[in-house]
């Protein structure tokens, strides 16, 4: 592992596959250039995103986390996000009690036509991230126990 | 379970920036995986064989494709794998284009990222289950919504292949903006002529079913099995009844309350009225904002004179619900048109031409009805404010279009064609007079387009000046404008008794409403988008939906009717067969732990969760369970992220298979 190289933040970003998916892949379409930070995992719609995927997230050695979905009342399926909108105020607030800065979760609205909106955005969520610097009180507190993790690279392995 | 996983170098644009080789060779050692391999062109057919090769040699269970966007291929690999034998549901796609190799430049950096993305979906496709298509009935009956040429032409295509549609027109009579026109480019033929054979075709086919003055209420549903509810306006007249004599028009006191829509406002219109003569149905609407009886009881002359008894004034707004099979959208454009409050315009400015200010300075739409034949001025040129025939017409293009600043950064794409239209129409008129038109560019490019804009030059002398107006004026009764030749380089100042604007193409003021109606995405001006620009220009994300015509961008005619015919041959692919395969992305419920609390269905935006009943063998009631129906359910999984006990699962996006593609970049860098 590269100790000398500088830390670059890790970005998880959240996207539904029908308005912010789609916009990113206008982004690449136009070869709008962005940095390297961010990994997109895509689900359905962001009504389908559990609080838990973001402390998954974390947990994962994200320093930063992202959900991106369809403006309101544009919504593929209608309401997902208003959904997703409530769960992340909710959330948000949680984090913020337990002391996790707020600045390492975000939310935004990108549709499918704005693909320099979503270059923005991932630059400017990168950025903040790098200036609050590494997150890895969660990681640890996950590596702490060993046991839990084998078991779980047992479960994987098994199937 | 045996893995292939497989990266494309999709030539040059996936290879230039990441490094395709490294990342199958790291791919190789991920556990699970059996085959790792790189190719130029995966989707090709030998690309292809490659993948069906290695499922068949090393009895693959899934794979993985590095490569596109999956909107561009999934489907491609996911046949590929099923006539390998390979479940197309154990196909997981890594966006290393798109999502990796077009937005970066560093090679280490994106072939880092790109083997984070595969890994991503390796770990996913292991919690992949196989699955089938859910088989639904087909409606086969369209609903088109807008009147226009568009609708016109999508309707009559669908009818005369011998589907039922439904056709939605929001205004009195269909035909829409079209039957404002006085002749259309290129070949001059009188707009109306052209179109009322096709409007009375529509009126009488047997197959269509015509709504005029009724707007969409609400869409529920989804491809093959919408429901839509529809009002119908209430005209105040039988249609039954009414034989369209018209006496009750004529009877009508109130003449000059009301500006003409159709006019585009320069001529009143009774408050019962037809909006043109050749209106079909040919049947009148009473505007009840200026009718006497709904202002004061009184009047009901049109009721007195009228032989059949057919004025109603107690009608009221009726609710239809039809079932459709597809839809498609036609609801056209809106001219940018100073409103009565030019504050409250859309487009603020062009005040310094005196828009809105000066009777005389108008817009293309307002020029085609004083040049049209049945217009406030029986087709002569005559200035609105003193009926005068104007000797000297400056036309301006670009009015709102191709302006960042203050108007709409595209191109309208027909104003350079109706002004030449316009400037020939006049000069063909009044021989003496001299057209002028102040242009940036000539976009002259369908065809016999070009050839048309040089005979409105050589042959009927307009004058074509290169250069933008800054400010147009009254003077001693003459519209002083004053502009530029920029290819001469001098100002240019013009004495005009009349000034014609092109002015911007627009998305009807509704369109955002109508398209959050039917769950279809638009852009920031309110044009419909289609699903791809270049390949899927007619189709919406929201399957069974469809655009034709400028609901989608500005268009001319010709392009209007194409877009029409093709979204009826996208929406009759539907009804070529009983049975629609509808994508297996749906939830399922585990009656084993769910407590009924229904939490999920409160949560569906389908109303697809309903309420089963457990019981035992002796019929006594066990439990209460969620229960869903795969026919509605449309795969969005806010049940699954609601239920406390994650009972309800939405297949191919369970919370298993997104812990996986988390974990998967837990030794990310």
């Amino acid at each position: 592992m590269d100790e000398q190289k500088e830390w670059q933040p890790k970005i998880i970003c959240f996207v539904c596959n029908w308005c912010t998916y789609t916009g990113a892949d206008l982004a690449g379409t136009s070869r709008l250039k962005q940095q390297t930070n961010a990994r997109l995992i895509r689900v359905p719609c962001t009504g389908r995103i559990d609080p838990v995927f973001i402390l998954k997230a974390f947990e994962a050695g994200a320093d930063g986390v992202l959900v991106s979905g369809c403006h309101p009342g544009d919504c593929h399926y209608n309401a997902g996000n208003y959904h997703a909108r409530r769960r992340c105020i909710f959330f948000t607030e949680l984090l913020n009690f337990v002391g996790i800065d707020n600045t390492r979760l975000h939310f935004s609205w990108v549709s499918a036509s704005e693909g320099k909106k979503w270059v923005d955005i991932v630059d400017g969520v990168t950025n903040k991230v790098r200036e609050v610097g590494p997150f890895r009180d969660y990681h640890k507190l996950n590596m702490v126990d060993p046991i839990l993790l084998q078991h779980d690279e047992v479960a994987i392995d098994h199937v | 379970m045996k893995i292939g996983v497989f990266i494309c170098y999709c030539g040059e644009n996936i290879g230039r920036t990441v490094d395709c080789a490294k990342v199958a060779q790291v791919a190789a050692t991920f556990p699970g995986v059996e085959h790792s391999e790189d190719y130029k062109y995966m989707c090709s057919d030998p690309g292809q064989n490659l993948i069906k090769q290695a499922i068949r040699e090393k009895n693959l269970d899934a794979i993985v494709v590095g490569s596109c966007s999956p909107h561009m291929h999934e489907k491609t690999f996911r046949k590929a794998a099923a006539s390998a034998g390979v479940n197309p549901y154990l196909v997981e796609i890594a966006n290393l284009r798109e999502h990796c190799s077009w937005i970066h430049e560093n090679v280490e950096e994106a072939t880092a990222k790109a083997i984070d993305l595969v890994r991503i979906a390796v770990e996913k496709v292991k919690f992949n289950e196989p699955l089938t298509p859910i088989r639904v009935p087909v409606t086969k009956r369209a609903l088109v919504i807008g009147g226009g040429i568009s609708g016109i032409q999508a309707a009559l295509d669908i009818a005369n292949a011998g589907y039922p549609v439904t056709l939605v027109e929001k205004e009195p009579s269909i035909g829409g903006h079209m039957s404002q026109l006085s002749e259309t480019f290129p070949t001059l033929d009188c707009s109306q002529c052209i179109l009322t054979p096709r409007m009375v075709e529509v009126y009488q086919h047997p197959n269509i079913h015509l709504m005029t003055y009724s707007e969409v209420e609400k869409v529920e549903g989804f491809i093959g099995n919408f429901k839509v509810t529809i009002r119908q306006k209430a005209r105040s007249v039988n249609a039954e009844l009414c034989t369209g004599c018209g006496l009750c028009m004529q009877s009508c006191p109130i003449k000059k309350k009301a500006f003409s829509e159709f006019d585009e406002g320069l001529a009143m219109r009774p408050a019962m009225y037809v909006p043109f003569p050749q209106a079909v149905p040919n049947i009148p609407v009473i505007d009840r904002d200026v009718c006497t009886y709904f202002k004061t009881g009184k009047c009901m002359m049109c009721q007195k004179v009228c032989g059949r008894q057919a004025v109603d004034f107690e009608q009221k707004d009726t609710f239809i619900t039809e079932e459709i099979g597809s839809i498609i959208v036609a609801t056209g454009y809106k001219l940018y048109s100073i409103d009565k409050k030019p504050e409250d315009s859309f487009i603020k400015g062009y005040g310094e031409y005196g828009y809105g200010k000066y009777k005389d300075v108008v817009n293309g739409l307002q020029f085609e009805r004083i040049a049209s034949a049945s217009g406030p001025t029986s087709g002569e040129i005559l200035r609105p404010s003193d009926k005068k025939e104007p000797k000297k017409i400056v036309f301006i293009q670009c009015v709102g279009s191709r302006d960042e600043s203050k108007g709409f950064s595209y191109c309208s794409k027909i104003c350079c064609m109706y002004t030449a239209k316009h400037a020939m129409l006049y000069k063909h008129k009044v021989h003496d007079g001299e057209a002028y038109v102040f242009y940036m560019d000539i976009r002259a490019g369908g065809k016999m387009y070009e050839e048309f804009v040089r005979r409105a030059i050589e042959e009927d002398g307009v004058k074509y000046i290169r250069g933008r107006v800054s400010r147009i004026y009254e003077e001693n009764g003459k519209y002083i404008v004053k502009g530029e030749d920029t290819l001469a380089g001098v100002p240019v100042t013009i004495d005009a008794d009349m000034v014609v604007l092109a002015t911007a193409m627009m998305a009807q003021t509704e369109a955002p409403q109508l398209a959050q109606m039917l769950g279809v995405p638009y852009d920031k001006y309110g044009f419909l988008a289609e699903v791809h620009p270049k390949l899927r220009p007619v189709e919406t994300s929201t399957g069974g939906i469809f655009l034709a015509g400028a609901c989608h961008s500005p268009r001319d005619i010709p392009e209007s009717v194409a877009m029409a015919s093709a979204a009826a041959a996208k929406a009759m692919v539907l009804f070529g067969s009983d049975m629609l395969e509808r994508e297996p992305i749906v939830a399922k419920v585990n009656a084993g732990t769910c407590a009924g609390c229904l939490y999920c269905k409160k949560v569906c935006a389908y109303n697809a969760i309903e309420v089963k009943e457990i019981r035992n063998r002796q019929g006594e009631l066990v439990k209460v369970v969620a229960y869903v129906n795969e026919g509605l359910c449309q795969g969005c999984g806010t049940c699954n992220a609601t239920c406390p006990s994650k009972s309800i699962e939405l297949i191919g996006f369970k919370d298993e298979q997104i812990f996986s593609e988390i974990h998967a970049l837990a030794d990310m860098y």
